[in-house]
C-alpha cells in the first residue's frame, strides 16, 4: 500500500530532476495511477521505483504516459458536438478566421472530429486548429492520424449521432487492421507540446476545448487554467468542457453564460 | 462498544451495486428518514451513457436531495450522491469528489472498489461500506481497505438479492460486519449518529 507521504516523494523526484509539476493534479486519482504503475512494473520496493526513475530518463515516459489519462475517443458525447455543429460552429462563419484550441488533446481524435464538423460546415479551409497536449508521444500520434479500425464502428455511429450525414468510412482508408485520416483534414492542424501547469497564453481563440482535462486537476489548479483560457478566448468565444466539468467553482464564472444543457460557455464580459 | 460505534462518528456510507441493485435501491430511498446523518454515495454498474435518467428515477423515490456528481463538487452530509456512468467516483481529502475517466477496472466504469477505496482512505472508521446485489467480483477488494482503515461493512442478505454472486463473494472474502437484507439497511442507517 501506497503511502501519501511516498507521493509527495515521486512528485518531488519529477519536479526536481525533470521540471514536470504535477504537484496540483487531484491527489486521489494520482494516488491510483502511481499505485498502478507501481504494480505493474512489479518494483520490489518503492524505493527502488523512485531509484528507476531519477536514473533512467527511458522510464520517465512511462511515468508520464502512466500518470497522464489519454482516454479519447471520436465525437465523443455526440450530442455535444451536435451542439457544435448546429449552434456554435454557424455563429464563426462570418468571421475571416477561426481559430480553435484543443487543450490536453491527447491523441487527437477530438481534434479530428473537430475538422471533419468545420469540413462539412465548409469552414474548415479558413480555420486553424491548435492542439496541445504535455505527452509529446500522444502527440506524435496524433499527428499521424492514424487510429485502430475496430473502433470505427463505435466512432461512425457517434458520428451519425452528432447530425453527420455522409459515409464516415470516406473520411479513411483502412489499412492492416489500422485506419489512417485523409490528409486534408490534418493540413489545417497545428500540433505542440503546452503544460497547462506551467505555460502561458499563446494566441486568441474564439473556441477553445478542454475536455475530460480539468477533472484531474485540484481546484487550485483549475482556477489558473481556467484563468489561462479566459485570457486566451476573444469576446464572445467559447469555452467547452467535459460533460460533468464546470465553471461554477471558477472567479471567471461571472463573464461566462453556459449554451442550455451542453457545457459549452460563451465569453460575454 | 460495538453499538457505541454503531450509533456515532460516521460520515459517509458509500453502497456500491450491479445487477439487480437498481430495485433495492427503489425499495431503500423511500425508506431513508430526512434529515440524512451522512452523506450517502451510491456507484453503480451502469450503462455507457450520459444521460441522466437514472437520477431522475432515484430522486423521484426520495425527498433527501439527490445529485448526478459533477467534478469537484463538494460532499455535504445529508445529501445523496451518484456516481455518473463512464467514470470513476473518488473523494479527495478535502471532501471533494473528483472524477476520472482512466481505464475500467473489474471491467467497469465507475467500479466498486475505485470509490471504496479512494473514501476509505478519506473517511477511515467513519466509513460504512455496502454492497448489494451483483453478478461480478467488484467491491470484495474495495471493501478489505474500508474495514483495514477500520470502517464498517454491510453485504446485502445474498437471498434477497437478484444476482447472488457479488454480495456471497463478499462474504466469503471479507469481514462483513453485518449481513442484512433491504428493511434493515435502511433501518441501519436511519439509526446512524443517533443516540438510543
Amino acid at each position: 500500500m501506497i503511502e501519501e507521504a511516498d507521493i509527495d516523494l515521486v512528485l518531488n523526484d519529477l519536479f526536481e530532476v525533470y521540471g514536470y509539476d504535477f504537484t496540483n493534479y487531484a491527489r486521489a486519482s494520482l494516488k491510483r495511477r502511481i499505485s498502478r504503475l507501481f504494480l505493474l512494473d512489479k518494483f520490489p520496493s518503492f524505493a527502488e521505483f523512485r531509484y528507476r526513475l531519477k536514473s533512467d530518463p527511458g522510464y520517465l515516459k512511462r511515468v508520464i504516459e502512466g500518470l497522464t489519462v489519454t482516454v479519447t475517443e471520436m465525437f465523443r458525447d455526440p450530442l455535444f458536438y451536435k451542439a457544435l455543429r448546429t449552434e456554435i460552429i454557424p455563429t464563426l462563419a462570418a468571421k475571416p478566421f477561426i481559430r480553435i484550441w484543443h487543450a490536453g488533446c491527447s491523441t487527437g481524435e477530438e481534434v479530428f472530429s473537430m475538422a471533419i464538423v468545420l469540413k462539412e460546415a465548409n469552414l474548415l479551409h479558413k480555420s486553424l486548429l491548435y492542439a496541445t497536449d504535455l505527452n509529446p508521444q500522444v502527440l506524435e500520434k496524433a499527428r499521424r492520424g492514424v487510429f485502430p479500425l475496430v473502433q470505427m464502428k463505435q466512432y461512425s455511429e457517434n458520428y451519425i449521432e452528432s447530425g453527420g450525414q455522409n459515409d464516415f468510412s470516406a473520411y479513411y482508408t483502412a489499412q492492416y487492421g489500422q485506419v489512417k485520416f485523409d490528409e486534408s483534414l490534418a493540413e489545417k492542424m497545428i500540433f505542440s507540446t503546452h503544460n497547462l501547469v506551467s505555460d502561458r497564453s499563446f494566441n486568441e481563440f474564439d473556441l477553445i476545448l478542454c475536455r475530460n482535462v480539468l477533472i484531474y486537476f485540484d481546484k487550485q489548479l483549475q482556477e489558473r487554467t481556467l484563468n489561462l483560457f479566459d485570457e486566451s478566448i476573444g469576446t464572445l468565444g467559447y469555452l467547452a468542457l467535459g460533460s460533468k466539468e464546470t465553471l461554477n467553482f471558477s472567479s471567471i464564472k461571472a463573464k461566462y453564460r453556459q449554451l442550455n444543457k451542453e457545457k459549452i460557455w460563451r465569453k460575454i464580459g | 462498544m460495538a453499538e457505541n460505534r454503531l450509533t456515532t462518528s460516521f460520515k459517509a456510507v458509500v453502497i456500491g451495486g450491479s445487477a439487480g441493485s437498481i430495485e433495492v435501491l427503489l425499495k431503500l430511498l423511500p425508506a431513508l428518514s430526512s434529515p440524512l446523518p451522512v452523506a450517502l454515495m451510491i456507484v453503480l454498474h451502469r450503462k455507457n451513457s450520459t444521460d441522466s435518467s437514472l437520477a431522475d428515477l432515484l430522486s423521484s423515490k426520495t425527498m433527501i436531495p439527490l445529485h448526478e456528481v459533477e467534478d469537484k463538487d463538494p460532499v455535504i452530509t445529508g445529501a445523496i450522491y451518484l456516481a455518473p456512468a463512464d467514470y470513476h467516483l473518488l473523494i479527495e481529502k478535502d471532501e471533494v469528489f473528483s472524477l476520472d475517466d482512466s481505464e475500467k477496472v473489474n471491467y467497469s466504469r465507475p467500479s466498486l472498489d475505485v470509490t471504496f477505496e479512494s473514501a476509505a482512505d478519506v473517511y477511515g472508521s467513519s466509513l460504512v461500506g455496502i454492497l448489494l446485489s451483483g453478478a461480478n467480483a467488484d467491491g470484495t477488494a474495495g471493501l478489505n481497505l474500508i474495514k483495514t482503515r477500520g470502517g464498517f461493512l454491510i453485504a446485502q442478505k445474498p437471498e434477497t438479492a437478484q444476482a447472488a454472486f457479488m454480495p456471497q463473494h463478499a462474504i466469503l472474502n471479507a469481514p462483513i460486519d453485518r449481513v442484512l437484507d433491504v428493511d434493515e439497511m435502511a433501518v441501519f442507517i436511519n439509526s446512524l449518529n443517533r443516540p438510543n
